[in-house]
């Protein structure tokens, strides 16, 4: 046409769209720019594997050079998600292999990976770069090994919180002599111990390395070793913290981290032995990251660390920081954004720690950039929920898992609708919420008036009726993942919102009351959905179609039924119940 | 978007009385309070359903056959089960207009709705529920080994909602007893969910849970068990390695995992394995031709996994499959890589190989 750019000038102008949601109002525009579009579309973030298929990705977007793709549902992580569901990887890397030569990054998230996988990488693309597997299971330490021998340009292996099944600790020293592109490494999540002198060579001869973390069996003190081949760090996790006291192994140390300037996350720490601590006071005012979720150690030796740092903006640690240690923390850490709090005893019957609502508050009233919370405590109040949300309107992320699932108010006895009422009220960007404690279909009524910003909700033993799902899905305008477990919603709500499915990733609900009757209504009539039915009892038709199901997983997808589906998941569709393969 | 608050007064209140009851008769009991039935997904058909929970049950299903045509309803066909009693009053009136859930689509389904989904979504969770219906059907429940729910009456639901065999027990009919069947694997999670709370006996080990709760990864879980054992060692060495270990029986359809650091005895881990796969005994029981509403008793099952049918096996570090129980605790869990029940036909020759090893390691 007269009147268009040339094509070039249109793909360098693209080149500058780096969201996915420019880049598909842009394919809307018209067909030229569909095209040019496409071809252009570097980076592909698929968040349900069953979403969409391989084939449809590499049509329509053929130079990918990053993937990256997200399996199981978030309720995994808690074992809710029985072994062999799906999420495997492998015709994705299969498809890619041919199609993508030149592909560099691959992301997983909780899928199922395997060592051929791995070896198909590492065989098939000649640029591979960038490996991160958060969460995955279903290789060993065989797979890294190929991985580690045969991508010259490795420079992110992050292996996340995988399950890997670790053989040994030899894989590391498949890393070729002639490799220095390293920048990131983390292999926290492996059980064996590594050939030491390996891992010093591989540090020492990659200059670029920002990220190193390592795994538990690497000890305290060749710690210093390794620093001081990498001075240049920004992330360290460190391997178990404890060693005979000794006054040289602390003095190297303690040396060691003062010549690290850069450093500005520390993790690991697992088996602290608090007298090392002092060894990095050198680097505390730089830290803007601190993982203590593993350090088992007291309140007074948190506190003198973490005080430390006043330029904190994250932190993840142990209740034994106690609401006393929260409150220091309050108090020197005014940069707080994020603030994780870990049970150190869940399954005790009694609190081991004197960690309450009270702690909470403190930080909410001390921390004004504070938006992100995950917390773990035995007991709350509508007063402290109120109060927190009075004092972070601006809190984004607020994750409250109160050990017993249906405490109430422990002053008033009431259930805590209100306190969570108000957090939904006041934080009006609130995108992710999860909720513990007694709630009733009041707290949904709250949710669904109040939370439209909100993304992601999970729920668990709350609300009395259907009528809770429903003002959640008729009233959470950008809800894209709901996760529900032992709620009293059954057929109603879920049909009567069965459109709304359509505009969100996906819905899990388990030990509710869907009847597989409704499941399979759903899945007849609504076609670009899968539904899914997970029961160990065996085929949901040898059960009356009132039967509630164990598990129900609903998303949208374009990629039709699912066809590597075990022995214990159904999908309702047109042929209903049989659809069994 | 229809109309949120309609209804929530008339729910909540409803909800709240349902709380305070636990037993079925005071679902009548609580049109007495004058509740209006209220339209809450704003559709309109709803009035020609009688709200009185009361009223006879032929009557509501001359009503509900009226609107069969244009009406959403989810169960057998043709079945008006007598159960369809009061206690579902709030949710079984409003009738779900096909045509409003599925605009295009014409209305064609048949099917009746059964009333068993309104009984489990209209009472659950009542708090004070669980703990008084617990506390009453405590003596009950136990006695058949904490995992299979007793139908004595107990209307309560101790955080389980979903199975509604336990509001029904009273009742009896063909479905529920399914349902009933079906019960243990709820029971047993919510056996264990009142460990926390009220209950002081029964349950075996501190550490009996519901699954999945509280909601933490497994790498923590294993990384925590790992270093609280670490404190209590000598040598204070950090020995990782995966404390879950899967679980697979022959038959099954699912794996299952178990932190092996939560039992200290093979009698725990024992008990704890029983529950988990007894269900799934039960479902051959009753293909079998028992039926599925009887109920095993503890010692029947025991039978089954201590008896002829199944035996414990474990792939140790070396992969030979040896039974357990042969080596003491700490052996054990040091070299157990996952746990197989197998049927005890399959398992003959494995114990000659253990006694083989141990006498190998001495």
């Amino acid at each position: 046409m007269a009147y268009s750019f040339p094509e070039e000038v249109l793909e360098h102008v693209f080149s500058f769209l780096s969201s996915d949601k420019d880049r598909n109002a842009v394919s809307l525009v018209c067909k030229s720019w569909y095209e040019i579009e496409r071809w252009s579309r570097r980076r592909i973030f698929i968040g349900n594997c069953y979403a969409v298929s391989p084939e449809i990705m590499i049509r329509r977007f053929p130079e990918v050079r990053a993937v990256e793709i997200k399996g199981k549902p978030h309720f995994a992580d808690f074992n809710l998600v029985p072994e062999g569901w799906g999420a495997y990887v492998r015709p994705w890397i299969r498809a890619m292999s041919a199609a993508y030569p030149f592909l560099e990054e691959i992301k997983l998230k909780r899928m199922v990976v395997t060592d051929e996988c791995l070896e198909l990488i590492a065989r098939s693309f000649k640029n591979f770069e960038v490996l991160v597997l958060s969460s995955c299971d279903g290789f060993t330490t065989a797979g890294l090994a190929s991985i580690a021998a045969n991508c010259r340009n490795l420079r992110e292996l992050d292996l996340g919180e995988s399950e890997v099944e670790d053989l040994s600790g030899h894989w590391l020293s498949h890393f070729p002599d002639n490799c220095t592109s390293l920048v990131s490494l983390n292999m926290s999540c492996l059980g064996s111990e590594v050939s030491f002198s390996a891992l010093e060579r591989l540090v020492a001869r990659c200059p670029n390395l920002r990220t190193l973390r390592l795994n538990r069996a690497v000890p305290l003190e060749k710690l210093s070793n390794l620093l001081h081949h990498a001075p240049q760090l920004v992330e360290l996790g460190t391997g178990a913290y404890s060693a005979e006291i000794r006054s040289d192994i602390f003095s190297s140390l303690a040396e060691a981290f003062s010549v690290c300037k850069q450093l500005k996350g520390l993790s690991g720490l697992w088996d602290v032995v608090p007298a090392y601590l002092p060894a990095v006071y050198s680097v505390c005012s730089g830290i803007t990251s601190l993982n203590l979720s593993y350090a088992t150690i007291q309140s007074p030796d948190l506190v003198k660390l973490v005080s430390q740092c006043q330029n904190l903006q994250r932190l993840w640690v142990l209740d034994y920081i106690e609401d006393t240690g929260l409150e220091a923390l309050a108090a020197s850490c005014k940069d707080l954004e994020e603030l994780r709090v870990f049970p150190s005893d869940p399954f005790g019957a009694e609190p081991n720690v004197s960690l309450t609502e009270q702690g909470l508050v403190s930080v909410s009233e001390g921390c004004p950039r504070l938006q992100s919370v995950l917390y773990f405590c035995r007991q709350m109040s509508n007063a402290a929920l109120i109060t927190i949300a009075r004092n972070r309107p601006k809190m984004i992320r607020f994750r409250l898992c109160i050990i017993d699932p249906q405490a109430p108010d422990h002053l008033t006895h009431e259930p805590l609708d209100t306190g969570f009422g108000a957090i939904v009220e006041n934080c009006k960007e609130l995108r992710r919420l999860s909720m513990t404690g007694l709630l009733t279909d009041r707290v949904f009524e709250y949710i669904g008036t109040h939370a439209k910003k909100l993304e992601m909700l999970s729920i668990a033993f709350a609300g009395n009726s259907d009528l809770g799902l429903h003002h959640v899905l008729s009233g959470c305008e950008s809800l894209r993942k709901l996760e529900i477990r032992d709620c009293p919603f059954g057929d109603e709500a879920l049909l009567a919102n069965a459109a709304k499915l359509e505009t969100m990733r996906s819905l899990w609900m388990s030990s509710c009351s869907v009847t597989f009757g409704a499941c399979k209504l759903l899945g007849r009539r609504m076609p670009s959905l899968n539904v899914e039915v997970m029961d160990e009892r065996g085929p949901p038709d040898s059960r009356p179609e009132s039967c509630p199901v164990e598990k129900l997983y609903v998303y949208r997808t374009v990629a039709g039924r699912r066809v590597d589906m075990t022995g214990f998941v159904w999908t309702m569709d047109e042929d209903a119940a049989t659809a069994r393969l | 978007m229809s109309p949120p608050l309609l209804g929530v007064e008339g729910q909540s209140q409803c909800n709240v009385s349902f709380m305070a009851s636990s037993a079925s008769e005071d679902y009548i009991s609580q049109n007495g309070l004058g509740l209006k039935e209220r339209n809450y997904l704003g559709l309109s058909d709803c009035s020609s359903v009688d709200s009185s929970a009361v009223s006879s049950v032929a009557e509501e299903n001359k009503n509900n056959l009226n609107l069969k045509a244009t009406e959403l309803r989810l169960g057998l066909p043709g079945s008006q089960s007598p159960e369809r009693e009061s206690d579902f009053s709030l949710l079984s009136s409003v009738k779900l207009d096909e045509k409003q859930l599925f605009p295009l689509v014409p209305s064609k389904d048949g099917i009746c709705s059964l009333p068993q989904k309104n009984i489990v979504s209209g009472n659950k969770r009542g708090f004070a529920d669980t703990v008084d219906g617990f506390s009453e059907s405590k003596a009950t429940m136990f006695t058949e080994g904490n995992w299979i729910f007793n139908a004595a009456g107990s209307g309560s639901d101790s955080g389980q909602p979903k199975l509604s065999g336990n509001v029904l027990s009273n009742r009896s009919s063909g479905t529920q007893s399914d349902i009933k069947a079906e019960a243990p694997v709820k029971a047993t999670q919510k056996c264990d969910n009142k460990t926390n709370g009220s209950n002081t006996n029964s349950a075996p080990a501190a550490k009996a849970q519901v699954v999945g709760w509280p909601p933490i990864r497994s790498f923590r879980k294993n990384t925590l068990s790992t270093t609280s054992k670490n404190n209590e060692e000598v040598d204070g060495k950090p020995g990782p390695g995966a404390l879950f270990v899967k679980v697979s029986m022959d038959g099954a359809p699912y794996l299952r995992k178990v932190d092996l650091r939560t039992y200290s005895t093979y009698q725990e881990l024992s008990s704890a394995l029983e529950k988990m796969f007894s269900c799934f005994i039960i479902g051959q029981c009753g293909s079998q031709g028992a039926p599925g509403r009887e109920m095993l008793s503890e010692s029947k099952l025991k039978d089954l996994l201590h008896g002829s049918e199944y035996v414990l096996t474990y792939e140790d570090k070396d992969g030979d499959w040896m039974l357990v129980g042969d080596v003491p605790w700490g052996m054990f869990i040091a070299s157990c890589k996952r746990l197989k029940i197998m049927k005890g036909s399959d398992a003959i020759g494995l114990a000659p190989r253990a006694v083989e090893k141990s006498k190998n390691r001495n």
